[in-house]
């Protein structure tokens, strides 16, 4: 059970007025908000510890190096992952995304197929399409379908032999969608294709196990569960990082240094040049463990009761269409009303406090396939409350009545 | 005092009536509805703003030695935005646009439409305007 008087006393920032009133923050699927408990650890990492890692032999740098390490651990074992060298720390999904990115153009030849989703992120896009640019290999869509959920009959089809890496988000941040990602995976791979899932939009709502989802590479933000902005990891099974080229040159990432020859160093190492965002991976590790306890079943029993609630107050709105109402699918909520532009609403809403996202959504191509210039996407975390929610639907029908 | 800066001293006094934002943002609705249909014709790609999360389209043309505009969006919001920058701006002379300042906008309590984010483009409608009246100045020189 979610106390959540309880837990909104954990969030500093929801006690905070927007143009005088309340803050209701319904745009988590951007970024969501930290607790008191990580910021803590973020304030304790500059306030005693603050040095770089791996390198020192003085005391502050070794215990650095232990809480970040341990960070990592925190994350292999949160993600049910083999290793701790499997998990690379990184400054997000974006950079995660263009890093198996950057490896693999060394790795494709022309013939090669690459597949991704109609329900892709840009992020999960255009690195994509750089790469196929680069090395002359065909990128494939898995189109969607008018309920917003993938066409896996056509996934089927459009894999083969050529097929060397398909690429799927967990869940659409667009939509909310949650994909069939265990069934995705399977089918790649008995075509012999590689599979990156990215996670971004998953992970603040489920826990997932990647060894038992076998999947190649998995990536995601810590922003998005409680955590802080500019860190986030990459996982990727050893024989396939082990394959990658580095990303990119630098520190911490060699063994031995000559002007003849650079040797790099062992995973985790050889993807993590520089001095990394120390304070970020520790309180990335912080936010799990709130996370976790709160428990994850928790937390999606809560934000399922939130969304059931929520899709059927804001189905009473006389012209609205929700698009992606699924069975399968996270605190999403993205909506439009008949005649009125989502940006028209959310300016209105953000007068009256409440904060939702409009536009594309970094998902022009969903967007286009409905015929829109975008949603009004209202995204709901376990600290969101039902009473906010009734506030927002009072808040949409005052809009509408304004703009009509 | 410019004409333009008369013209902005009109609007914050005419705003400084409204006792809360949702006065404002109708009387915001209620320019943008008025604002007279823009030809068309000029509809088109290259006169749409970019930057903005709705669609702006601007269109300027020389009228003996001032600049006339005419612009729409799909968003009724903005289009009050554009009717208000209409106002201050169509059929002046293209120096005093350049010389222009819009800290009016500020003064009438729509600062959040100020912040150079991607989803506003305020900001970017004064750039194209302001652009405008560059090169019909050189071409009046």
């Amino acid at each position: 059970m979610i106390d959540i008087f309880k837990i909104r006393e954990d969030f500093p920032i929801l006690s905070r007025k927007v143009n005088g009133q309340n803050l209701i923050y319904f745009d988590n699927a951007a970024t969501s908000q930290t607790p008191q408990q990580v910021i803590d650890v973020i304030t304790d990492y500059y306030t005693r510890l603050n040095s770089n890692i791996h390198r020192g032999v003085h005391r502050l740098s070794q215990e650095a190096t232990d809480a970040y390490e341990e960070a990592r651990i925190k994350i292999q074992q949160h993600f049910n992952v083999a290793k701790p060298y499997e998990i690379i720390f990184t400054s997000g999904t974006t950079e995660s995304i263009n890093l198996v990115a950057s490896g693999f153009s060394k790795l494709l030849k022309p013939e090669d197929e690459l597949v991704i989703s109609a329900l892709e992120h840009h992020s999960n896009i255009v690195p994509w399409q750089m790469l196929c640019e680069k090395t002359g290999a065909k990128l494939k869509v898995i189109p969607m379908t008018q309920e917003g959920t993938l066409d896996i009959k056509t996934y089927n089809k459009i894999l083969n032999k050529k097929t060397k890496l398909v690429f799927v988000n967990h869940v659409s941040n667009a939509l909310g969608t949650l994909n069939p990602v265990d069934e995705i995976i399977e089918m790649a791979h008995k075509n012999g294709a590689y599979v990156l899932i990215d996670g971004a939009q998953a992970c603040a709502h489920i826990k997932p196990d990647l060894q038992k989802m076998n999947v190649d590479f998995y990536v995601t933000s810590a922003h998005k569960l409680c955590g802080p902005t500019g860190v986030g990891m990459l996982y990727g099974k050893t024989e396939l990082l082990q394959k990658l080229p580095p990303y990119q040159g630098g520190g911490e990432m060699i063994s031995s240094v000559t002007f003849e020859k650079t040797t790099y160093a062992d995973l985790p190492h050889k993807f993590e040049a520089g001095t990394p965002n120390i304070a970020g991976g520790i309180a990335f590790g912080a936010a799990l463990d709130y996370m976790n306890s709160i428990g994850f079943e928790n937390i999606i029993e809560y934000e399922n009761d939130l969304l059931k609630y929520a899709t059927e107050e804001i189905k009473k709105i006389d012209g609205i269409k929700i698009y992606g109402d699924l069975q399968k699918k996270t605190a999403v909520i993205s909506f439009n009303i008949k005649n009125v532009h989502p940006y028209d609403i959310g300016s209105i809403l953000d007068q009256m406090g409440i904060a939702v996202r409009t536009g594309h959504h970094c998902a022009q191509p969903i967007m286009d396939y409905f015929e829109i210039p975008g949603t009004v996407r209202a995204s709901f975390s376990f600290y969101n409350t039902f009473d906010e929610i009734d506030i927002m639907v009072k808040g949409v029908q005052k809009a509408i009545k304004m703009l009509q | 005092m410019s004409e333009i800066e008369s013209i902005q001293k009109e609007i914050i006094e005419e705003f400084s009536f409204f006792e809360d934002w949702t006065q404002r943002y109708e009387h915001m609705i209620e320019l943008g509805k008025a604002l007279p249909l823009i030809d068309k014709t000029h509809k088109t790609e290259e006169n749409i703003i970019k930057g903005c999360q709705s669609k702006v389209w601007i269109h300027a043309h020389l009228d003996g030695d001032k600049v006339k505009f005419t612009a729409d969006s799909d968003a009724i919001i903005t289009k009050g935005i554009i009717a208000i920058l209409i106002r201050v701006f169509s059929n002046q002379h293209p120096r005093s646009i350049i010389d222009s300042n819009i800290d009016f906008i500020d003064n009438i309590g729509l600062r959040e439409h100020l912040s150079p984010t991607r989803a506003n483009g305020l900001v970017s409608m004064v750039k194209q305007i302001k652009m405008y009246a560059v090169a019909f100045q050189t071409q009046l020189n």
